[in-house]
């Protein structure tokens, strides 16, 4: 074997018509549609930008953040408490935490935040002789939202959550405990880091999701970004610039969303090997190779 | 290695039992391991010997007979004729004393060599960080690893990341050192540096046990040599008496394969 450098292959790439064709044709539709976007009058774009900075929408956004954050907390919190139950030895509180995923994922959201912001029905007031409270003082609409949307969340977190824990190695488990260390600090230094790695994805889509699912709670009337950009169609009857103007800022929110998503997932993926290079725009349309580095 | 016959043995075992429902995985063992003394275990897979070492750590629970470490009872307490199970920080409190390495290394794959090494030191001894960064890179010196402290486990080899899991388990400062397998899972050539450190050590008196299928090693630094099969203890004796002149048909039988 000679230790020679050898020269880079020089090799004319793969064709490929059927990335043409396909590409032209999806110009041709997107000069269509935006086409249409500019010229029809009925998208009413000066009304949408009036809109998009209305008071009432901003405070409708800020009530939509508030319970996108607050709701997630809950759900991560309970989903974490939940699968630690779920995969407890006794029966009874694995059972209990099974019960519990059962009933939130089985019936719908929407149902759920319903029924809460109805529960003074049920239970007129909250607590023991003296120390009761009237449960509607208890249960404004942004309590029965928030309960609404952060039980629910906390079931489909669990799941989440548990598959993570299940996924981390039980060596590393038998490994921890070899060298004295007691189950809870296994599970919070050693366990719960590495299955980060896989609970993470899935619940940057859970909080993106979130934040569009609060526009569910229109039908308990709590005041946020949907309700809002309702609440003033109700009145001028704009319907379509408004549901952009509210589109807008769901698609704004979800991207930056998006983006601290991946950051994160990237820290987390520490001690894993292979984030795999993607070939760029230019070599998967036209089949440019890079210089090899 | 000097014999103190009146010295208390490091290991006791007397008719230790392990089953998995009906499966009787060991079927009363009766050994000792002498305060230094670096005993080897072999035998044919499924003889329970990977099984008898988890018990001395008390990963496995034994089912009947019963196991000292350091005149200490695993798993349980002596009141009277009453035996107590221990409380799960009990146990983990006499496991800091014995470290484990495992076939498959089990480093902690989101942490650093260094920080695999300080990691129990710091979180369950509670030893201040910089003294046990201090101590933790002597260790990866010892082991031949001093540049990898930084690095995390999928950057290094298979050879180096036993040694970092040696070194792990050392940084408890244990009395006994448990192996199971601890090269089994290497590329050949990788073999010779995870078995030099393991010399090492017993050349500086470490008490170890270990499962291996190393003969070479089990004749040049074992004090005594073990064979297991069908979850009995076969034979015992000098490792050159057991290789050389195997008493057991059915330690023949096994070395003449493995030879």
């Amino acid at each position: 074997m000679t230790t020679e450098q050898q020269d880079p292959i020089k090799a004319v790439p793969v064709r490929r018509p059927g990335r043409w064709i396909g590409g032209v044709v999806i110009a041709l539709i997107a000069i269509g549609v935006i086409y249409s976007i500019v010229t029809n009058r009925n998208f009413e774009w000066p009304t949408v930008w009036r809109y998009l900075f209305d008071f009432r929408i901003l405070t409708g956004l800020r009530n939509t953040l508030v319970l996108t954050v607050l709701s997630m907390v809950i759900g991560v919190v309970g989903g974490i408490i939940l699968a630690i139950m779920r995969l407890s030895r006794s029966p009874l509180v694995s059972g209990a935490a099974a019960v519990y995923i059962w009933f939130f994922r089985g019936t719908p959201l929407i149902t759920q935040l319903i029924f809460w912001n109805f529960f003074s029905l049920l239970y007129p007031r909250i607590g023991w002789g003296t120390f009761s409270v009237d449960t509607n003082t208890l249960i404004a609409p942004f309590v029965a939202a928030l309960l609404g949307l952060g039980l629910n969340e906390a079931a489909y977190m669990a799941e989440i959550v548990r598959g993570g824990i299940s996924s981390v190695d039980e060596g590393q488990r038998e490994a921890a405990s070899a060298l004295g260390m007691r189950q809870g600090k296994t599970l919070r230094r050693i366990v719960l880091p590495q299955a980060m790695r896989v609970i993470l994805p899935p619940t940057g889509n859970e909080t993106i999701a979130m934040l569009k699912t609060t526009s569910l709670v229109v039908v308990i009337g709590y005041f946020e970004l949907m309700t809002a950009a309702q609440q003033i169609y109700a009145d001028n009857l704009k319907q379509i610039p408004l549901l952009i103007a509210a589109a807008i800022w769901y698609l704004l929110l979800t991207s930056i969303l998006s983006i601290f998503q991946s950051r994160i997932e990237k820290r987390y993926s520490r001690g894993v090997s292979g984030i795999a290079t993607q070939p760029g725009f230019a070599e998967r349309m036209f089949s440019f190779r890079k210089a090899a580095r | 290695m000097s014999e103190q016959p009146t010295q208390e043995p490091m290991v006791r075992a007397e008719g230790v039992c392990k089953h998995y429902g009906r499966l009787e995985v060991l079927k009363g063992i009766d050994l000792e391991v002498a305060p230094r003394e670096v005993m080897c275990v072999i035998g044919p897979s499924g003889s329970g010997k990977s099984t008898f070492l988890r018990c001395i750590n008390h990963l496995e629970k034994v089912n009947a007979g019963k196991l000292w470490v350091d005149g200490e009872l695993v798993g349980y307490r002596q009141h009277g004729d009453k035996l107590h199970e221990l409380r799960e920080h009990e146990v983990a409190e006499k496991r800091r004393e014995i470290g484990m390495v495992f076939q498959r290394f089990n480093l902690f794959p989101h942490m650093t060599a260094l920080g695999n090494v300080i990691e129990a030191p710091v979180q369950v001894k509670g030893i201040p960080k910089a003294e046990a960064k201090q101590q933790g890179e002597d260790l990866l010196t010892r082991v031949g690893l001093a540049d990898k402290a930084d690095a995390y486990p999928n950057q290094l080899s298979g050879g180096q990341q036993q040694r970092v899991a040696i070194a792990r388990a050392l940084a408890m400062k244990p009395k006994l050192m448990l192996f199971d397998e601890p090269t089994s899972a290497l590329d050949p050539e990788l073999v010779g540096e995870v078995l030099a450190v393991m010399r090492g050590l017993a050349e500086d008196g470490m008490t170890m046990v270990l499962v291996t299928h190393e003969m070479g090693f089990a004749r040049e630094v074992g004090d005594s040599l073990v064979f297991m099969d069908g979850g009995v203890v076969v034979e015992k004796g000098k490792p050159r008496d057991v290789i050389s002149n195997p008493q057991h048909e059915r330690t023949q039988s096994f070395l003449a394969k493995v030879l």
